[in-house]
């Protein structure tokens, strides 16, 4: 029989998770099976305590908020597509939370037994409704739902994808291979013959160590070892194993994670079975020349600032393919940083070159905010500062001015390779951010003792410096300085948090309701500043009040703070999490939309996106949640 | 005055449609089984047209249950080719079509003793009550609500003397409108209106399902 009231509902729910992974005939059954329901403002679909119906609830129209009944505090806000009350799904107690109409609503309840029984021999929906399940609880990074959160909405996500990285690597599938006890001699005899520049030390055929051409310069021209010594003296062990179907990026990030060029392939993957194969870093470069350890290359070899530019835009190349192989973008920012580093490195030595003296005295380039932080992964305008060593007063104006011509070059070329000049100025050419070691000291002394809006707005950018290029001495003399001020005048923490509890997250994504409300991004929602900034501003001020230096990435803030706080760690680790994510989203629409990806037009959002979005803002508020009392900031609001 | 005559020669399907009206619960708004309702026709003759879909969705209390819903499609003897282009029913279409008897029969199993929502519900009754009578039955039994007319019960409706248009009570209700002109569709429509009317109804005051029943124009002619 035709039924064109359930194929309305079918066309409705296909469009948003789970449902949008249903067979048509599993759905289609759902649709025929749906209750609609009508409620007028303030009309309950459920209340706290209340015995659970065997149905869940999809909004249709209107706005339906989900209640504590305790406070009456709202805890989410659901409509066109949300899902709530799916503790049917439990079958069992009651209601802990109330489901009231914001507005006018109309509602689809769908029999919870039914859907029970489609989740069952459909996995993909059942992930997706434990993802949804999990960010409507209370405490959705307790241990046991950490990785549910994040990491099966990913999996539902996943596509394929034909860029080389996901590819399976190619390796050699005859190693070259000895025993521990064979001398170093014939080793490089055995190299020889067959021409590799490595040979793998196996016992019982399980790889226990490797020699490269570097261990025999290194270790045997310089004389250190007799070449009568058996391999087993200078391998490297234990060597770094993978299993067969490992993927061009992982290899390359395999690499660059522990600074290797040589990966052994085993049948199971770990050291402790059979070898079968090795992938060297050359075999990777073959595969492509876009690799990021051919592009640091590249950038040691240019000569101009538009080379450098053509080597920034192949990055970005690199940046996309990354991205959509959903490699870790903990390590994509590693990767992009490492590029970008040297670029600014190469940027410098190019001026230098052009200046007609050497540096009077020595002096350090900082990379500040994202830069410094090393989450920069699209271009974005350049922030960034000078410290000079400490001089006599005569010669003082006469070195601010070399540097200040240095970094006008600097910042020049940096501009025609692609990161754009810093409105606001914050760059070292600019008088007030090209400065002595004393004058810096100074400065972030009066920022710390003197806190007002501004300054610790500048503390924000400032705080998060890396040293790109030149004397490292001076950097520490600095990050010094600033923890000893800050141990003198630790109201200025207080401060630090007051700021940090600027931007609260929103509860969820509800119509208009979060986005920006006027200007040029008016029905956007800034992504920068309602959720990464308050994580970035929470692990800078966690980490300056427990004294933690030389931390100055967010995620890496954040794992250290669960190292130290344990009994915080669950928190913590969210919040690192909830970042990666927040910056892999960020990333994925700058490229899309070749923009900063900070302004998220939220029509553009499918369910899945929202959904994940959602998930990270619950860290946030409790991490917000966590400085406003320890830092006894309800009393300075 | 023959009644009892007339009752043994109807067939069966009427006698136990006729028997679900023997039950004499008493219902309110929240318990009562409303059963919306629309009919596609060739026409809007009652005596010459015939009735080319009869679609519907039962409701209880504020909830619409899509399980217990009822949608045909009746072949034709006569054929408008006029209304074709309203309703998209052609007279031999892909849809499995049944004869009007067989949907009589399907349409009296699943209304039972529901009251009937419509909107301008007389001229969907009277397309009914002709097709039982081409087919010697009495007219149905059941208690009658028009959504045209309920809504004139609404503080909101300011021309109470004006005749609104589902497509008009769609714009007031802001409702999209979706599947219009197929009787599924429309029967839809009128049960998510019926159900905002009800519920602004209860609101505004104390409503009883009695009171649906009384209609505030007719008190002039009294």
């Amino acid at each position: 029989m035709k039924n064109t009231i359930a194929e309305r509902i079918f066309d409705f729910l296909k469009d948003f998770p789970p449902f949008h992974v249903l067979s048509k005939e599993q759905l289609y059954d759902l649709s025929k099976n749906v209750k609609v329901v009508y409620l007028q403002k303030d009309q309950y679909a459920f209340k706290t305590d209340e015995s659970i119906h065997n149905h869940f609830y999809v909004v249709k129209d209107g706005a339906v908020g989900i209640f504590r009944e305790e406070d009456h505090a709202l805890v989410d806000e659901c409509d066109e597509g949300d899902i709530f009350g799916l503790r049917a799904l439990i079958r069992k107690g009651n209601y802990i939370l109330s489901a009231k109409a914001i507005e006018e609503s109309i509602l689809y309840s769908i029999s919870s037994e039914l859907l029970e029984k489609i989740i069952n021999t459909n996995a993909q929906a059942n992930k997706y409704l434990l993802a949804s399940f999990v960010t409507n609880i209370r405490n959705p990074y307790s241990n046991e739902n950490k990785d549910s959160l994040f990491a099966q909405v990913e999996s539902i996500q996943k596509k394929e994808s034909d860029f080389t990285e996901v590819q399976s690597a190619q390796y050699s599938k005859n190693p070259i291979t000895c025993l521990p006890n064979t001398t170093i001699k014939l080793a490089a005899k055995i190299m020889s013959t067959n021409r590799v520049g490595s040979i793998i030390i196996t016992k019982k055929e399980k790889p226990i160590g490797i020699i490269t051409d570097k261990d025999l310069r290194t270790k045997i021209a310089t004389g250190q070892f007799s070449i009568e010594e058996n391999v087993k003296k200078i391998m490297s062990s234990p060597v770094i194993t993978y299993p067969e179907n490992i993927t061009v990026a992982e290899a390359q990030i395999a690499m660059l994670q522990h600074r290797i060029s040589h990966l052994c392939i085993t049948e199971s993957g770990t050291s402790d079975s059979k070898l079968v194969g090795m992938l060297s870093e050359h075999d990777i470069v073959v595969i492509h020349g876009n690799n990021p350890s051919v592009l640091i290359k590249e950038v040691k070899r240019t000569k101009t600032a538009d080379d450098l530019k053509y080597i920034r835009t192949k990055a970005q190349q690199l940046l996309h393919g990354y991205i959509e192989q959903n490699i870790p973008v903990f390590f994509i920012s590693k990767i992009i940083s490492a590029i970008n580093n040297s670029i600014t490195q190469k940027a410098i030595t190019l001026s230098i070159e052009e200046m007609d003296t050497p540096p009077p005295t020595s002096f350090g380039w900082l990379a500040l905010g994202s830069q410094g932080r090393k989450e920069q992964l699209l271009l974005t305008d350049q922030d960034n500062a000078l410290v000079f060593e400490n001089i006599s007063k005569e010669k003082y104006s006469q070195t601010k001015k070399y540097f200040l011509s240095l970094s006008d070059k600097v910042t020049d070329k940096l501009n025609t390779i692609g990161f754009e000049f810093c409105p606001a100025k914050m760059m070292a050419s600019n008088p007030q951010w090209c400065l002595s070691l004393e004058e810096w000291k100074k400065q972030f002394n009066n920022w710390i003792t003197k806190p007002d809006e501004d300054k610790i707005m500048l503390c924000t950018i400032f705080f998060d410096y890396d040293l790109v290029y030149g004397n490292k001495n001076l950097i520490d003399e600095m990050s010094e300085s600033i923890f000893e001020s800050i141990d003198r005048y630790e109201i200025f923490l207080n401060f630090l948090g007051l700021n940090a509890l600027k931007n609260p997250p929103p509860l969820s994504f509800f119509r208009q309701f979060l986005v920006e409300h006027s200007g040029e991004h008016k029905d956007q929602f800034d992504i920068k500043a309602r959720a990464l900034m308050p994580l970035v501003d929470a692990a800078r001020l966690l980490v300056l009040s427990n004294n933690i230096k030389d931390y100055n990435n967010t995620v890496l803030r954040f794992e250290k703070l669960a190292d130290i706080e344990p009994q915080n760690k669950d928190l913590y680790l969210s919040c690192s999490n909830a970042f990666k994510i927040l910056l892999r989203f960020r990333t994925q629409q700058g490229l899309q939309y070749n923009s900063s990806g900070r302004f998220i037009d939220l029509k553009s959002l499918n369910k899945v996106d929202r959904l994940k979005l959602k998930g990270c803002f619950k860290p946030i508020k409790d991490i917000q949640e966590l400085i406003r009392i320890r830092f006894k900031l309800s009393q300075m609001l | 005055m023959f009644e009892w005559l007339k009752n043994k020669n109807y067939p069966n399907f009427w006698n136990v449609y006729q028997n679900h009206f023997k039950n004499k619960t008493e219902h309110d708004l929240n318990t009562a089984r409303f059963v919306i309702f629309d009919t596609e026709t060739t026409g809007l003759d009652t005596k010459e047209d015939r009735i080319l879909s009869i679609g519907a969705i039962s409701a209880t209390a504020n909830t619409m249950d899509v399980a217990d819903s009822l949608e045909v499609y009746l072949k034709q003897a006569t054929f408008n080719s006029q209304t074709v282009e309203i309703h998209g029913i052609l007279k031999e279409g892909s849809i499995i079509k049944i004869e009007e008897k067989e949907a009589l029969i399907q349409f009296l199993d699943y209304i039972k003793d529901a009251i009937l929502v419509a909107h301008h519900a007389a001229f969907d009754i009277m397309m009914i009550n002709q097709c039982l009578r081409r087919q010697n039955l009495p007219k149905l039994k059941n208690k009658v609500l028009d959504t045209g007319i309920l809504f004139k019960k609404l503080d909101q409706c300011v021309s109470k003397n004006k005749l609104y248009s589902l497509d008009e009570l769609c714009s007031v209700f802001n409702i999209k409108k979706h599947d219009r002109h197929t009787a599924s569709g429309d029967a839809y429509i009128t049960g998510i209106i019926f159900l905002k009317i009800i519920g602004e109804l209860s609101q505004a005051r104390k409503t009883t399902l009695q009171s649906l029943f009384y209609n505030p124009n007719r008190r002039g002619l009294l």
